[in-house]
């Protein structure tokens, strides 16, 4: 192998694993405040992908029924919640109001707006806003009618939980897009040669978001107080409410954030791929890899993860193209192994 | 008529043989085989996941390599089925063993993450392989014939899978119901309480989990030779993860729970994609959206699964006699048990000799020294955080000392782990009570007398071992009523009171035929006429010559009690004495109350 095809390999390893890093990160966010293993992550990535691409080809992003009616559906579920406890203190007035507005309300204004603006010539990063506003508010509702009516259960049934929530959306992800798979418009043409290297500048912007937002999400949870407060969440469910630390905003907030970084990875892959609403689950599963490496606890140790699980795929699709996944999903028992050493005791109840 | 809710159990299982004689479409006939493939996986998922503990995505693989070892060796060399359902399950084991010791040590959520990857890398593996077809998979397997006659029928078909699964079925009960059993139960509890009753919890993890690859992989040689063909896609993660769901809908940790989860599950499916086409047009994969919607709702009417419900409303008809029972007279050879032979009275049984635990720069126990003599109650106290149960955990073997010495019966113990000091006469209560709370009082104490039995756990499936099971029990009953507990004997053992609770503990100790009987704050949080109850219990045992070490900070409850005092502080011995002389040490005074500067 010369030096050229090997750096060409190493871009390719880095970029993907820039793209597996944002998906970690969100897996460990999601792990970390709310003891759920968010398998549905994949989903966003299609979502996101298919509605950009829909936006870019003058089409309705279809995604915006889903919000609609999953929003009535959480609206109906706080009603029924806030009814069952009638018995013991008044009708919570003002929170259905704003339940109203989050959920009935902002899923109209998308509407109106998709139906009303000419999405097809805008910018691609307000493109990519636009979606990202259908998204996460998608993902804080998934959180409001699956998971928080459970939050205190084992991390085995909320697993399962998080599965039966995968099978949903990706139901309705192939009713909305359909079984085609689509690309969207380069971020960028530019590129340049450094020595032998063509540095595409596709994989520069993708991996300055990713590095961006790993920066922000590790400056966000270990130096600041409501990241810890966050944190603490993860710990000790009951701790964390007795010191005041509202543990459902923590799953709302953990929901909308890996939303949003399931749906950037999709856009920024979605260039130089085609994404499908199945697409994502794989992807997400390799991400998951890199937040194990992680021990589903630390973000840069994730991130390292996420570059290495890339840098391994690269090159082994170059040796040996048909074991590349069976080296990636191997190579993580000896490193399991090695952090449960680390980590040491910790399987008493 | 009264029937036993076992018998009624079996009945009910015996139904589904009905089945096929009735004439009711091919279809369902399918329908009913993959529920009882499905059935024998997930029952190995009960094991492991609901009473193990081990939560496990990867079965399906196993299930991949006990249908493609089949098939492998059907096509390639026209080897017979029956070998290679041998076969089949020897790989497994083999590869279930080799797996397993990695991966069944990891702690908390790695394993589950574990399983995902060999799950997944397997199934990878199943389609590059160039010898198994890649992912176009092997066809042509022949199908089952025994003693020349043929079982390709579908409905014959049935009748081995259903066959099969019966009989997973009883073994899986029997095992849970023996020696080994009860070991297995008490790994979901952790490792410290199972290893303090001489339990080897890494082996007996390895042991479900390979047992559960068995019965996986035996649904997969049942499967390769149903459809005669096989393609890696059955075996994915997806499928591991199904598995998962029949047994978390049917009931994690129950066997029937299993058949039901898979009942439940694959019926929901078929009817789903049957139905929802017609109401709602075929376009789309909406019986995968209904059905993730469903099991989100079941799980949130029912978090245990659907098996506990029902056993409830059952219960309230047809109060559950207690499935466990000890003999009412000492079975033959009780009096032959090994008994280990009682140290010389006031001789020295525990040495302890500058023994010191650090902890990076924190020096919890510093250059402890004290003995115990025969017969003798000792009372280790001290104020709270004065690293008495650091000491405790150096006698009992859950941490190492970092130098001194401990001697027991003049052998050095400061170094062996819980299981080795149980074995030589050390036995232990827990300060944070450790009972497996849905299994009777009778069963959780049967635990301490693992020791005492050998079954193993294949001679427990086939039930040959009911006679040493006989002893053990009825060696459980006798501690239960030297406590006193004897009205509790089939009391779940969760809904006794606290004081109750290390009542318990005591018996199941005591199960151990233990030398020295080391209790772990056995007064804390208890009522003062639980603390009364149990320090008759101790003055009775001391008068059987038992020798007692009890660590505690209850000053009242030691003072009335003990033979002698030790008194810690700041991991030092502060001093050591007869009670009367300690209420008056000027040293010991200051630590409880505060000096006098």
């Amino acid at each position: 192998m010369d030096f050229g095809i090997f750096a060409v390999l190493a871009q390719d390893g880095i970029t993907n694993g820039a793209v597996y890093a944002l998906l970690a990160m969100a897996l460990v966010l999601v792990f970390s405040v709310t003891r759920i293993i968010f398998l549905p992550q994949g989903e966003f990535i299609g979502f996101g992908a298919l509605t950009v691409a829909a936006l870019q080809s003058g089409q309705f992003p279809r995604l915006v029924w889903m919000l609609m009616a999953v929003g009535v559906l959480t609206f109906l579920v706080e009603i029924g919640s806030a009814l069952r406890q009638r018995r013991y203190k008044p009708l919570p007035r003002r929170h259905l109001m704003w339940s109203g507005i989050e959920n009935l309300a902002y899923p109209t204004l998308v509407w109106v707006l998709a139906r009303g603006l000419e999405w097809q010539g805008m910018p691609m990063v307000v493109q990519i806003l636009f979606t990202l506003g259908i998204t996460v508010p998608l993902g804080i509702m998934l959180y409001r009618i699956a998971f928080q009516p459970m939050a205190e259960a084992s991390v085995l049934v909320l697993l399962i939980v998080a599965v039966g929530v995968h099978f949903a959306l990706l139901g309705m992800g192939l009713f909305i897009f359909g079984p085609e798979g689509s690309t969207t418009q380069a971020f960028t043409d530019w590129s340049a040669e450094i020595g032998a290297l063509m540095v595409s500048g596709q994989s520069v912007v993708v991996l300055g978001v990713s590095a961006c937002l790993i920066a922000l999400l590790y400056l966000f949870f270990d130096r600041s107080l409501y990241g810890k407060a966050l944190r603490a969440t993860a710990v000790n469910r009951k701790g964390a409410q007795l010191v005041g630390i509202g543990t459902t905003q923590a799953g709302r907030m953990a929901f909308g954030l890996a939303a949003a970084l399931g749906t950037l990875a999709g856009t920024l892959i979605a260039p130089l791929n085609t994404v499908g609403y199945d697409t994502g689950f794989v992807v997400a599963l390799k991400g998951f890899v890199a937040a194990i490496v992680g021990g589903l606890a630390s973000y840069p140790l994730a991130a390292a993860g996420a570059v290495l699980v890339g840098l391994l795929e690269s090159y082994s699709s170059f040796w040996a193209s048909a074991y590349k996944e069976v080296i990636v999903f191997t190579l993580i028992i000896p490193v399991l192994a090695w952090r449960s050493l680390v980590s040491g005791h910790g399987d008493e109840e | 008529m009264k029937i036993s809710t076992k018998k009624l159990q079996w009945l009910l299982f015996g139904w589904f043989f009905l089945f096929p004689f009735l004439p009711v479409p091919g279809y369902w006939i399918t329908i009913g085989n993959y529920i009882g493939l499905y059935s024998i996986v997930t029952l190995g998922l009960v094991l492991l996941t609901g009473i193990g503990g081990l939560t496990s995505f990867g079965q399906a693989a196993f299930v991949g390599l006990g249908a493609y070892t089949t098939g492998y060796l059907a096509t390639a060399f026209g080897l017979s089925p029956w070998l290679g359902l041998l076969i089949g399950l020897a790989v497994s084991a083999l590869a279930a063993g080799l797996i397993g010791s990695v991966t069944v040590r990891l702690s908390g959520h790695f394993l589950p993450l574990a399983t995902i990857a060999w799950g997944l890398s397997l199934f990878y593996l199943f389609g590059t392989l160039e010898f198994l077809g890649k992912y176009d998979g092997l066809s042509g397997i022949p199908a089952l014939s025994l003693f020349g006659i043929d079982l390709s029928a579908p409905r014959v078909m049935y009748g081995l899978i259903w066959f099969c699964l019966g009989g997973c079925v009883w073994l899986v009960l029997n095992l849970l119901n023996s020696r080994p059993g009860r070991a297995i139960r008490a790994l979901a509890k952790g490792k410290t309480m199972p290893e303090a009753m001489g339990i080897h919890t890494a082996q007996y993890k390895i042991l479900i989990f390979v047992l559960a690859a068995l019965m996986a992989s035996l649904s997969g040689w049942l499967y390769a030779h149903l459809q005669r063909s096989v393609s890696a896609t059955p075996f994915g993660l997806h499928m591991g993860i199904e598995y998962l769901f029949m047994a978390v809908v049917g009931g994690v940790g129950h066997v029937w729970g299993a058949i039901l989860g898979a009942v439940v599950m694959t019926g929901l499916k078929s009817q789903l994609q049957d139905l929802l086409p017609l109401l709602l047009g075929s376009q789309g994969n909406f019986e995968i959206v209904v059905f993730g919607v469903l099991i989100v709702l079941l799980l949130l009417w029912a978090p245990d699964g659907l098996w506990p419900r029902i056993a409830a409303v059952w219960a309230r008809f047809n109060p559950p006699e207690p499935e466990v029972v000890a003999p009412a007279i000492a079975p033959d050879g009780y009096g032959d048990m090994a008994r280990r032979a009682k140290p010389a009275a006031n001789s020295v049984i525990l040495e302890i000799n500058e023994a010191r635990k650090q902890f990076g720069g924190l020096v919890a126990v510093k250059d402890m020294t004290f003995e115990i003599r025969a017969g003798e109650v000792v009372g280790l106290i001290g104020p709270n955080g004065a690293g008495k149960s650091t000491m405790f955990n150096l006698v009992t073997g859950v941490l190492p000392a970092s130098s001194g010495e401990i001697r027991f019966l003049g052998e050095r113990i400061d170094q062996l782990g819980s299981r080795r000091i149980v074995q030589m006469g050390i036995g232990r209560s827990f300060q944070h009570v450790h009972l497996v709370p849905q299994l009777s009082v009778l069963e959780n104490v049967a635990m301490g007398a693992h020791l005492r039995g050998r079954t193993s756990p294949l001679t427990a499936a086939l039930r040959l071992d009911r006679h040493e099971e006989a002893q053990l029990l009825f060696l459980a009953a006798e501690q239960i009523r030297r406590v006193g507990l004897g009205d509790y004997m089939h009391t779940p053992a969760g809904s006794l009171a606290l004081g109750q609770q290390r009542i318990l503990e005591i018996a199941r100790a005591l199960c151990t035929d233990p030398v020295l009987l080391l209790l772990d704050e056995p007064a804390a949080g208890l009522r003062l006429k639980e603390k009364e109850a149990l320090a008759d219990l101790i003055r009775q045992l001391k008068r059987e010559g038992m020798s007692v070490l009890l660590v505690e900070h209850d000053m009242d409850f030691v003072m009335g009690l003990t033979d002698r005092l030790v008194v810690m502080e700041f991991g030092s011995k502060i001093a050591e004495g007869l009670p009367a002389e300690i209420q008056n040490n000027e040293a010991v005074l200051a630590a409880y109350l505060g000096g006098i500067e």
